[in-house]
């Protein structure tokens, strides 16, 4: 009870990357609250899957092991999560903020009638006072996002309902094993108590997952590209800098939007977080919400005709100067003075 | 032949690719009135599937909802003139303040009132909030399956439809059983343009509440251009428990919103002078930062 529940997601036998960090994060949270951390695995053939999940700290894994239960479907995942939580009535809950996150969380909120934020970029453990109802609430998740256009951090809270939940997106917060042998105990739920017949309504007739090729996020040096790039002949120009420096391009939602770059490489609160030892943004703006995509990056290079976009503001090199040009001599003087 | 009734949800939506100083009012919720207002990206995405599938089956009808203040009625017109049959806006000061749960009751209880409904078709999200919540939400309140980040609806049939979803590894295809609601990405099909002809026919489209501030006589028109009524519902239209409207039936609260404040690094400042870049990739290189 008023524990903090964590939904791992699994893909082939792994534990996804998200749920692993979000388990990292739940400990932390966990540890502020003086509570238990719990995850719940749903799927096919679960028997070890304990190994990838109670290290990071997890006190009771609950696992719902069926073969109908991979590869995930809404209706049969929602059930055994709704029904789980209306025993165990967990006062925080974490999931990705992913396809199946995204698919099933505002599913369960709705079913719960508890509030969900999406996309989160932290966590916090803090108090609220209500003035209206000279109400204080203790312990309350702050859950904090950038919002709207871009000039705001909002803290969203759920002073009433539980489970406190929310949504964060792969890599944004990170993942570290607590102890290899931390003893945890794993409950296996009986399936048919938490799922009926009818809601395996779904036929999966095709299914083509792979790993993306793209690995924009475990790039020691990330070039990336915005709208201010201007074409897709420049932007090739991007990809010849990350290939000659061993690095990957990455784009911002604008660059995206306007088909520059494809999805998988967008970078900022709505695509994935990256924090590279060099990042270069090319006619990048830098709004908050590509910001919080990268802004941990360990040295950053702008280069922008706008002398005052708010990426410079938290660049170590500031080149105020059009791409098409800069680029091609970074890629002349790297060449001429590396060996 | 068969025809489906499908409802497509879309939503007004403030442009955040121009958004000013003023946005935001002081209790943390957005000022809309300030700001440039457009058809969700993703609604009409929402809105080209459901075409698709009235071209197939012509008898089909395709009602757009949208809960908003009056000027969402843009939307609906902006929906008639690409190709809807009708719209309804749900509007009142009752419904303002909502978080994607307490719209998400509003909106199901509106499509409660709306008969019997095959598809419920939405964009995968808004751009003014990113959250992707409404649409399941709206199907958990009904009882009704969802598919999300549908790119295609590949094949629509008496009992079931087959759609193909765009997840971040890959792609998967599913069949499912009607009634459905399906939420469609911005990788989909772009929206087919407005129609000459329908912009002449619906220009004249208004709900109740335009036609009063224009002086209309509404009764003359709509009897005689049934099609040109955008129904609007209130709060009053639909069965509503009070304690789940508006900001008092949001579980969710802005507490604090912060402006961005800055800090500045202590940034090089350089040219596109040869020199001057060339320092720099010296100096990269020499820290082994690159290289």
């Amino acid at each position: 009870m008023s524990n903090v529940f964590v939904y791992c997601e699994i893909e082939d036998g792994q534990v996804a990357d998200v749920s692993q960090e979000l388990l990292t994060k739940g400990r932390a949270l966990a540890n502020e609250l003086k509570c238990k951390l719990e995850a719940i695995a749903i799927g096919d053939k679960l028997d070890k899957i304990g190994d990838q999940i109670i290290p990071y700290g997890v006190d009771t894994l609950y696992i719902a092991d069926d073969k109908r239960l991979y590869p995930y479907q809404t209706l049969p995942h929602t059930s055994i999560v709704v029904n789980l939580f209306k025993e165990q009535k967990p006062q925080i809950a974490l999931m990705g903020a992913s396809s199946i996150g995204r698919d099933l969380g505002p599913r369960v909120s709705s079913a719960l009638h508890s509030g969900l934020t999406a996309d989160c970029t932290s966590l916090v453990i803090g108090d609220h006072y209500d003035k209206k109802q000279d109400k204080k609430y203790e312990n309350l998740l702050y859950q904090i996002r950038p919002a709207f256009g871009g000039n705001i951090i909002a803290t969203i809270i759920n002073p009433d309902c539980r489970p406190q939940m929310a949504t964060v997106r792969e890599g944004v917060m990170k993942k570290e094993i607590l102890d290899p042998k931390y003893k945890g105990k794993v409950v296996k739920l009986d399936v048919a108590k938490y799922v009926s017949n009818e809601d395996f309504v779904v036929e999966i007739i095709e299914r083509h997952m792979e790993q993306s090729k793209v690995n924009v996020k475990g790039a020691p040096i990330v070039v990336a590209g915005g709208y201010g790039v201007g074409s897709k002949e420049n932007f090739q120009l991007l990809y010849d800098l990350a290939e000659v420096l061993g690095g990957e391009v990455g784009a911002s939602r604008a660059a995206v939007d306007s088909g520059l770059a494809g999805h998988e490489r967008q970078i900022g609160q709505t695509g994935i977080t990256v924090r590279p030892k060099l990042y270069i943004a090319c006619g990048i703006s830098g709004q908050i919400q590509h910001r919080a995509g990268m802004e941990e990056s360990a040295q950053i290079i702008a280069i922008n005709t706008d002398p005052e976009a708010p990426i410079n503001s938290i660049a170590d090199y500031v080149i105020t100067g059009d791409v098409a040009e800069i680029i091609p001599k970074m890629i002349k003087y790297y060449k001429k003075n590396s060996k | 032949m068969k025809a489906y009734n499908i409802i497509v949800l879309a939503k007004q939506v403030p442009d955040t690719r121009n958004v000013g100083k003023d946005a935001m009012k002081a209790d943390g919720t957005i000022n809309r009135a300030v700001l440039p207002a457009i058809f969700n990206p993703e609604d009409l995405n929402a809105l080209e599937q459901a075409l698709r599938i009235k071209d197939q089956f012509p008898k089909s009808k395709i009602n757009i909802l949208t809960m908003g203040p009056g000027r969402a009625a843009d939307i609906i017109r902006e929906g008639l003139y690409r190709g809807a049959d009708g719209g309804i806006l749900l509007t009142d000061r009752a419904f303002a303040g909502s978080d994607t749960l307490a719209t998400s009751y509003a909106i199901g209880q509106a499509l409660k009132k709306m008969g019997k409904i095959d598809m419920i078709i939405a964009g995968r999200q808004a751009i003014d909030g990113d959250t992707a919540q409404v649409g399941p939400q709206v199907a958990e309140k009904l009882g009704m399956l969802q598919i999300t980040y549908v790119e295609e609806v590949v094949e629509a049939t008496d009992k079931s439809v087959t759609v193909k979803r765009r997840l971040e590894n890959g792609v998967e295809t599913v069949k499912c059983p009607l009634p459905l609601v399906i939420t469609v990405n911005g990788s989909a099909p772009d929206c087919r343009a407005r129609n000459a002809k329908r912009i002449m026919k619906f220009k004249k489209a208004r709900t109740v509440t335009e036609l009063q501030k224009e002086n209309e006589d509404y009764t003359a028109l709509y009897n005689e251009h049934p099609d040109l009524m955008i129904q609007e519902w209130t709060v009053n239209d639909i069965e509503t428990d009070a304690s789940q409207l508006g900001l008092t039936g949001s579980p969710t609260k802005v507490k604090t919103v912060e402006n961005v404040v800055l800090q500045a690094k202590d940034s090089k400042v350089i040219s596109a002078a040869d020199e001057e870049i060339e320092a720099m990739m010296v100096e990269l290189i020499k820290s082994h930062t690159i290289g």
